[in-house]
């Protein structure tokens, strides 16, 4: 396998964007993404774009070809990938896998979800858990990390406070990025009063519905090296699947899919939790990024609430994990997620990320990418060349 | 209009018939072609256990629109006697009277009211013993 290195970076405002489609969303994270790494258009070969259900939001499918022709790249190899929330960290995989294998040199990794145009959003995202057996008998999306936070709450003693912790710590972190959907700060008072959603999570526990895309270019090390860029390397990729259905997992107070994720990529890097300098984790609720904080091995299970409420997570604590403002502040259009977490790192390690920099310039990186209530997550382990 | 999708799952949702692999006596919930433990291809039907406990729960408030005159309602992980689990609704419930481990049967019930569906859909819920 040949040595990967993300070369370029772009992606759009997140947001309530009405005024513009699924197809201009794409073109324009791309167009940013190729200017970034200054690759002419021309060069590249082949595309992979994670979108959960532009069925359902926008009643468009065949995205791989529409997407790349706005984006000025038709008549590439292109393929639309899909494992709901985690579709973008799935379309990176699959990048990734293309390049190392020596297939192709220049690889757009994509995402891209328009989830305000008039379709009912709770019901779309529901269908990333069992139709037939969890949502018919009443359950939401939301109603599913409920679970696993009374699970939670229940095994380990995980209070409201610390949820709510989670919200405050990403929004702090938001409010510094001028793509985020929420660039505000809010208090814990603000979480604990909202309107309740699903018992623990209230509105504030929940990430917002989000349009947006993001884009990555991919190449090989020794290509990147002669283009003169940063090396920003791929040296740990780990992919994992569950069941679909929360009833199914022995542990409702885990999420095994995301531990096993990053036991693949832990193996594959040769480095462990506490190597880990950054890391965007997927916030989908406020107790995933908890459940899933102890699953990739940062903290002891059952402490990770405890670990927010003390700031190891904030931008100046030990472990600053969502420094984007994650899917909580910065928004979640789903099938862009998992690339706009890879975004975010490689300007950490790259020392781009603006007021919301880290102090210490981080070495190595984490993003994990989680599909519906964990029935599939991805995790990559990224390091910069010094 | 009842679709084949609605009219297949029946069994599973008036009678809550699971299939046991014959080969090693997995029993599963909805039946499933394929054993998920042995890999075998042939099962039996059964009858799961009508007792159970709560796993985890949660109380909806904010739910799809079939549900929405249901609100608030509480829906929850049980697991039946055999070990079987599913997820299902707990019927005339207070939220706070559903905990982990509150001890439950499964009966039938009206599920759904979709406006845009012409007929009710049913299935089965959860009820607190005792
Ligand atoms: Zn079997």
């Amino acid at each position: 396998m040949r040595e990967v290195a993300i070369i370029g970076v772009g992606m759009t405002k997140f947001g309530e964007l009405w005024d513009t489609p699924l197809r201009d969303l794409f073109a324009t994270a791309a167009a940013e993404c190729l200017e970034d790494a200054g690759v002419e258009r021309e060069k590249v070969q082949s595309a992979y774009i994670g979108c959960m259900s532009g069925g359902l939001f926008v009643g468009q499918e065949h995205l791989a070809s529409m997407l790349t022709d706005y984006a000025g790249l038709k008549g590439i190899s292109a393929t639309r990938v899909e494992s709901a929330c985690a579709s973008g960290g799935a379309a990176f995989r699959a990048a990734w896998m293309e390049v190392a294998s020596g297939m192709s040199d220049f690889v757009l990794a994509g995402g891209v979800e328009k989830m305000n145009d008039g379709a009912d959003a709770t019901y779309c995202l529901a269908t990333a858990a069992d139709q037939e057996y969890e949502v018919y008998n009443g359950v939401t999306f939301p109603g599913l990390y409920a679970m696993i936070a009374n699970a939670h709450m229940e095994k380990y003693g995980t209070t409201p406070q610390m949820l709510a912790q989670v919200a405050v710590k990403n929004h702090a972190n938001g409010a510094l990025n001028p793509k985020a959907q929420f660039q505000m700060k809010i208090t814990q008072d603000t979480v604990l009063g909202a309107v309740r959603v699903a018992e623990p999570l209230g509105l504030f526990d929940c990430s917002p519905v989000t349009d947006g895309a993001a884009c990555v270019l991919l190449a090989p090390v020794e290509v990147a090296k002669k283009l003169g860029k940063p090396i920003v390397k791929v040296i740990g990729a780990g992919h994992a699947t569950d069941t679909i259905a929360l009833h199914d997992r022995e542990d409702l107070a885990a999420i095994p899919a995301v531990g096993e994720a990053a036991r693949r990529a832990y193996e594959m890097a040769g480095v462990g939790p506490d190597d880990i300098d950054v890391a965007e984790v997927h916030d989908c609720f406020t107790i995933a990024e908890i459940v899933c904080s102890e699953e990739l091995g940062f903290f002891e299970r059952g402490k990770a609430g405890q670990a927010a409420l003390d700031g190891v997570t904030a931008l100046d604590g030990a472990k600053p994990i969502n420094t984007s403002g994650g899917l909580k502040s910065k928004g979640h259009p789903v099938g862009a997620s998992g690339i706009a977490q890879i975004c975010e790192l490689t300007l950490q390690l790259t020392g781009r990320a603006g007021e919301r920099q880290l102090k210490k310039k981080p070495r190595i990186a984490l993003a994990q990418n989680m599909g519906g209530s964990g029935g599939s997550c991805t995790v990559h382990i990224l390091e910069v060349e010094q | 209009m009842i679709t084949p999708r609605y009219h297949r799952e029946i069994p599973q949702r008036y009678r809550l018939e699971g299939g046991k692999c014959t080969q090693c006596g997995e029993v599963h919930f909805p039946p499933r072609a394929v054993c998920r433990k042995c890999g075998g291809r042939e099962m039996e039907t059964v009858d799961l256990p009508r007792r159970g406990k709560v796993l985890t729960h949660t109380t909806i408030w904010i739910p799809p629109a079939q549900f929405e005159s249901q609100k608030p309602y509480v829906v929850a992980v049980v697991e039946l006697e055999n070990g079987v689990r599913l997820t299902c609704m707990v019927a005339d419930a207070p939220p706070d009277e559903v905990k982990i481990g509150t001890e439950v049967e499964i009966i039938f019930r009206k599920l759904q009211s979709d406006p845009r569906w012409e007929v009710l859909q049913y299935g089965y819920k959860a009820k607190v013993v005792g």
